[in-house]
């Protein structure tokens, strides 16, 4: 069944357009990568179904289980089972992880209208999941991402994915600023999500990502479109030709 | 009404605010001749004005312009609504002492408990001896019309080497609409001594009235003293308070004080760090919305070499609110190795809340460390985003952001419990927010 269907999207930042008419359609299930140029609208299109102000769609819709997300608040399309894994989360000093990760949680589901997780099973929760992507407890004391590796802040997004569990997680550009240690225990903790309920669409510049989380689907974006879809040999042969015959075709 | 106009030029209207309370200030003939003199200094100065340099941001004559009268002493249904207030507003544990519209109520107080520790007073009590409570270096006027109209206080008395087993909280309880209360107490902390002294200003169902609060503290060589305000008046109230504090040798001496009501207040603080050796914290945070204006002005006088001082201020400010923030650090000639800081921010949450921060150095010694910084700004959308993408809805995001804000003055506060209180005390003004 069709999760995501975004249709013919056009996208504004300050009167110049990013997006000029994107169409993508995720299946329940599924893991799209979305490849493309420095540029060519992938992050956009991460902040635009999450919601982030700023953007100004002029065209198309983006549907989430036939529901229009564009009619939603953010904190609606989280509540919903939206998730973006951000490419630079932010660090909110002052306010504990633990807080902010109850905090977030319950809200949610208080927006689904059920019950708020008791504490020894939050606990519980956080505890297994944080113990299977390598987080210390003490990390969990300190204020939101304050202080943490690059490692340590992507790790922290996908612990958010596991307590949340979304419906769909979009990745932006997870390898950034990530060795290939920690990539490889954030990649294994993304894949750890996979289900047949669950999409992802992975958004990345570099096929190295795809070798740990590997796509069912990948789609080639350049100037503002996807210009082409594949399976998930097309990631190795960009990798082998580069993005330059896909900008011309663009 | 019986409304007492102050300093319009009709001093017939100003004289009637002392004459019609007069009976009941209370006082040996000596005090009422302090009072009289008192009342006289006010009535010349009338209320401070914004051409008073310390007064500046806070006009009483164009924010308050009249001083009601003397509120009449609390009756039984009065003292049954103080009664609850009491309750709501009491920290687990603590020994009370209720003050309801400038007058003590016994029957709500933990004297019993509280005399095993600590040595305990009125002010009516000591007024009825002499008039030294009254008497403040100070010239300015609201001390002045504090000192001719207070009708009560608490005089607390720790002796040397006590060691307080419970915080002592004096409750302010306003009962009384359309009238304005006086107090005036007394905290001396002896050597050695340890004690936590909290203030708390609240309403039981009065909204419009005026308070009038001075506090006079020392504290002796080697004491470890917690004093936290905790102003929570009610949205239409006026609350002027000024503290007066001596510290002597090797003391630890933390301050906080939070703002989260009144339509008008100011508090003033006086400190001065008389003896070598003492490190003071002073921490405080304004909440204010709807055209609620606060101010904290506090002044620190290192008078003797070798002392420490750190002041944390934060303010937050929705609607048409206005925070004003005035700290003066003062280095004697004599103080040298004086370490002072300061830091204030302010955080601003619609385009029409106003900050005046003016942090001041005036330093007479060549070798100390002192330094000040004072911001303003906006919530942070990129952090509001991110909680927003993770399911906080807007209000709640930015509460979560508020309270990491405010918690760096906060969290200067020791005691996990009282810091507990406090921050419920934010959390109900958050909640407020509209």
């Amino acid at each position: 069944m069709a999760l995501l269907e975004v249709k013919d999207l056009q996208v504004r930042v300050e009167e110049r357009e990013i997006l000029h008419g994107l169409t993508l359609t995720v299946n329940e299930g599924q893991v799209h990568a979305i490849m493309g140029p420095n540029g060519s609208g992938k992050s956009t299109l991460s902040h635009v179904i999450a919601g982030k102000p700023g953007y100004e769609v002029t065209g198309g819709q983006i549907l989430f289980r036939g529901e229009d997300l564009l009619e939603m608040s953010p904190d609606m399309r989280a509540a919903k089972g939206v998730f973006l894994a951000f490419q630079y989360p932010v660090e909110i000093p002052g306010v504990a992880t633990m807080t902010f990760l109850r905090t977030a949680l319950n809200a949610q589901r208080k927006a689904r209208g059920e019950s708020e997780y008791s504490t020894p099973d939050f606990l519980r929760k956080v505890r297994e999941v944080s113990k299977s992507l390598n987080i210390p407890q003490d990390m969990l004391k300190r204020g939101v991402n304050v202080g943490f590796s690059g490692g340590e802040k992507k790790r922290n997004e996908v612990l958010q994915m596991a307590l949340f569990e979304p419906s769909l997680c979009i990745l932006d550009e997870m390898d950034s600023g990530l060795d290939i240690d920690a990539l490889r225990i954030a990649a294994d903790g993304v894949n750890a999500l996979r289900s047949p309920k669950r999409a992802m669409v992975v958004i990345t510049h570099y096929q190295r990502l795809l070798n740990y989380i590997v796509p069912d689907v990948v789609h080639v974006m350049s100037k503002g479109r996807v210009v082409k879809s594949g399976g998930k040999e097309l990631a190795l042969e960009l990798e082998a030709s580069g993005y330059a015959q896909f900008e011309d075709a663009a | 009404m019986n409304v007492a106009v102050a300093k319009t030029g009709k001093g017939r209207a100003v004289s009637d605010l002392f004459t019609s309370a007069e009976g009941r200030l209370p006082g040996s003939p000596t005090v009422i001749a302090a009072r009289r003199e008192a009342f006289e200094t006010y009535e010349r100065l009338g209320l401070p004005h914004r051409r008073i340099e310390e007064w500046k941001y806070t006009d009483l004559r164009a924010l308050v312009g009249e001083v009601l009268p003397l509120a009449a002493a609390p009756d039984a249904p009065a003292l049954k609504r103080a009664a609850d207030a009491v309750k709501a507003y009491a920290i687990a544990g603590a020994r009370k002492l209720v003050l309801v519209d400038g007058v003590f109520a016994a029957d709500l107080s933990d004297v019993k408990a509280l005399a095993a520790e600590a040595g305990f007073k009125t002010l009516r009590e000591t007024l009825e001896k002499d008039a030294g409570l009254l008497k403040t270096a100070s010239t300015d006027a609201v001390i002045a019309l504090n000192a001719a109209m207070a009708t009560d206080g608490v005089v607390l008395s720790i002796a040397d080497g006590a060691q307080l087993s419970a915080p002592i909280q004096i409750i302010h309880i306003a009962t009384a609409a359309s009238a304005s209360s006086f107090t005036r107490s007394q905290v001396a902390v002896g050597k050695g001594a340890r004690a936590t002294i909290v203030e708390s200003f609240v309403a039981a169902g009065a909204k419009t009235y005026q308070i009038s609060d001075a506090v006079l503290v020392t504290v002796g060589d080697d004491a470890d003293v917690a004093h936290i305000r905790l102003m929570d008046d009610a949205p239409d109230a006026v609350n002027v308070t000024s503290h007066f504090v001596t510290v002597g040798a090797n003391v630890k001496f933390n301050f906080f004080n939070m703002t989260t009501g009144a339509a008008v207040s100011r508090l003033q603080g006086f400190i001065t760090l008389a003896g070598d050796g003492s490190e003071l914290s002073a921490n405080g945070v304004n909440l204010l919305q709807k055209t609620e204006h606060g101010d904290t002005t506090l002044v620190v006088d290192h008078a003797v070499p070798n002392c420490v001082s750190r002041e944390v201020f934060r303010a937050v400010i929705d609607d048409r609110g206005h925070s004003v923030f005035q700290g003066r650090i003062i280095v004697r000639p004599d103080a040298q190795k004086t370490d002072g800081k300061m830091m204030i921010r302010a955080l601003l949450l619609s385009d029409e809340a106003e900050a005046d921060n003016k942090p001041e150095l005036e330093i007479f010694a060549d070798d100390v460390s002192c330094g000040h910084g004072a911001t303003a700004g906006a919530l942070d959308d990129s952090l509001l985003f991110y909680l927003k993408a993770r399911g906080l809805p807007e209000k709640q995001a930015q509460a979560l952001l508020i309270q990491a804000f405010v918690g760096e003055a906060i969290e200067q506060i020791a005691d996990d419990n009282l810091r507990e209180h406090v921050i419920g005390i934010a959390e109900r003004w958050l909640e407020r927010r509209s």
